[in-house]
């Protein structure tokens, strides 16, 4: 009997909180800007839904420290936090 | 059984223990549909729509626009330099529409903020337990004397997209060769505050390549401008001759304009154009003030993590009309907005505390069509406002080679068909 309570009210949370599963982390909204939402539409800017996110992780410390060349990129990874980065990438390769 | 039964009962009682405590906690989960009344659907209003209803679908959304066709600023400078076609610039809103929200192509002529209602010029009275005001720039007619709605039919402004544009465009193109253009670039704070001098530059472009005999000239009521070294170097390289600017100290504040003499009064002279381009002062668009959002400035205060009005509750402030602190008035800008906003609006709709935001804003100017210049800024709520996160941001490199120059441009034209999708596609 206690599993089933347990089982009710964790539905209960679920439920509640699945409105929320879609929110981004800070700054993940902003790069639907220039990254497409698929790879669908032709762009020199590549689609970041279901990239793996060590991927993701990877190229932002290199535009960071300027490993990696870069148009604007390297001006936008610096303001963000590896922590930051770390979630931005999680969340594009699931965010639904 | 009978300890069945027991169990069932406090299962229940648990259940419905649950339902009331989420009842007095988040009044808004007991309501079925939410509602939420936007109005103006720009870049700000229309990804606003869209985000929320995918991250609250049962949110009852209604977008007051008053045009069934939105036209684009980004890029409408392009088309008064002849290098686009205004139809490039316009969308609908029927993939908004088909995604769930309800559409009023109408104008709000009242706010009531006590009893939480939007009055449409038609009659109809929209209920909200949220608005959001995102309505883009008013024109400050008469604020510079001589510069009216008559006015701008002789001498457009341009700075809102559609019919002004092409105006603008027409007149450069009657123009006769040996001409001289002049425009008037206003003080802070303004919609697009690179757009004045992408303008020029493609104004440049086209009388360069057409007129060559002609020139523009930019009377600028600043000694400063967002990517000024980027334009002024470019300005050296590619038109010497074709363009030329006069800044605040050099006597380039326009106090007056005499339409009928074609000519923009400064504080040390006067200057009369062949084609005259007033970017005239502006504020938050009238519903703001209707509502009652906008400061003794004109503009509209928020706080930088809801984007709730400082002045009045439950109403929320997007886009240019807002004062977003380092957040320039653009397009990237307004789009970044409203999808932080709609995530912010899906948490207090649940009666919850909105997240913790970052912002970032990138914008293109075309220098030429093949070259284009940038600035970019990441952005935290801070102190009331947005500031610029440390260390990040700033404007293209000042010595790059042509070939980055060439691909800022294709950049650019990839921006625009990526946010523009992401709006309205």
């Amino acid at each position: 009997m206690m599993i089933a309570t347990r089982l009710l009210i964790a539905g209960l949370i679920v439920c509640t909180s699945s409105v929320y599963a879609a929110e981004p982390p800070p700054g993940a909204s902003a790069c639907s800007g220039c990254h497409p939402a698929s790879g669908g539409r032709h762009t020199r800017v590549p689609a970041l839904a279901g990239r793996n996110p060590a991927d993701i992780v990877a190229a932002m410390q290199a535009f960071r420290s300027g490993q990696r060349a870069a148009t604007v990129m390297d001006r936008i990874a610096k303001g963000f936090s590896d922590a930051e980065v770390e979630a931005i990438a999680a969340w594009y390769a699931d965010p639904r | 059984m009978g300890s069945m039964d027991m169990n069932r009962r406090k299962l229940l009682g648990i259940a419905a223990a649950g339902a009331a405590a989420s009842l007095i906690h988040a009044p808004a989960v007991a309501q079925a549909s939410p509602r939420v009344v936007i109005v103006g659907g720009g870049f700000a209003g229309a990804t606003l729509a869209r985000t929320l209803k995918k991250a609250d679908p049962r949110v009852s959304i209604t977008l007051v626009e008053s045009s069934r066709t939105f036209t684009a600023c980004p890029f409408s400078n392009a088309v008064i330099a002849g290098l686009r076609d205004l139809e490039a610039q316009q969308f609908g809103y029927d993939k908004i529409v088909g995604e769930g929200v309800t559409l009023a192509f109408e104008t709000a002529t009242a706010v009531d903020v006590g009893a939480r209602t939007v009055t449409l010029a038609g009659g109809v009275t929209l209920a909200y337990d949220r608005l959001v005001l995102a309505p883009g720039i008013d024109i400050r007619w008469n604020a510079l004397p001589g510069y009216d709605q008559a006015a701008a039919r002789q001498i457009p402004h341009a700075w809102k997209a559609g019919e002004q544009t092409m105006l603008l465009r027409r007149q450069l193109e009657a123009m006769e060769d040996g001409g001289v253009v002049i425009i008037s670039a206003p003080a802070n704070p303004f919609r697009c505050p690179p757009g004045p001098y992408e303008r020029a530059s493609l104004i440049a472009y086209y009388l360069k390549t057409r007129k060559p005999r002609s020139k523009v000239i930019v009377l600028d009521a600043k000694d400063q401008f967002s990517k000024q070294k980027l334009f002024v170097n470019a300005w050296k390289e590619l038109y010497p001759d074709h363009l030329e600017w006069v800044s605040l100290s050099q006597g380039g504040n326009v106090t007056s304009v005499d339409v009928a003499a074609k000519t923009l009064h400064t504080d040390f002279g006067a200057h009369k154009g062949d084609v005259v381009n007033v970017i005239p002062p502006q504020r938050a668009g009238h519903v703001a003030e209707v509502a009652g959002v906008a400061d003794r400035s004109g503009w509209c205060p928020i706080d930088p993590v809801t984007f709730e009005s400082k002045l009045q509750p439950n109403i929320h402030v997007l886009g240019d009309a807002a004062i977003a602190g380092g957040m320039p008035k653009s397009a990237f800008a307004a789009n970044a907005q409203g999808k932080v906003c709609a995530f912010a609006l899906a948490k207090l709709l649940e009666g919850a505390a909105a997240g913790e935001t970052k912002l970032i804003n990138t914008c293109y100017s075309l220098v030429a069509p093949d070259y284009g210049i940038s600035v970019a800024g990441v952005y935290r709520p801070a102190n009331g406002t947005f500031a610029d996160v440390e260390g990040s941001g700033g404007v293209s490199p000042l010595k790059a080679p042509r070939e980055i120059r060439t691909l800022e441009a294709d950049l650019a034209n990839d921006w625009f068909g990526t946010i523009t999708t992401e709006v309205f596609g």
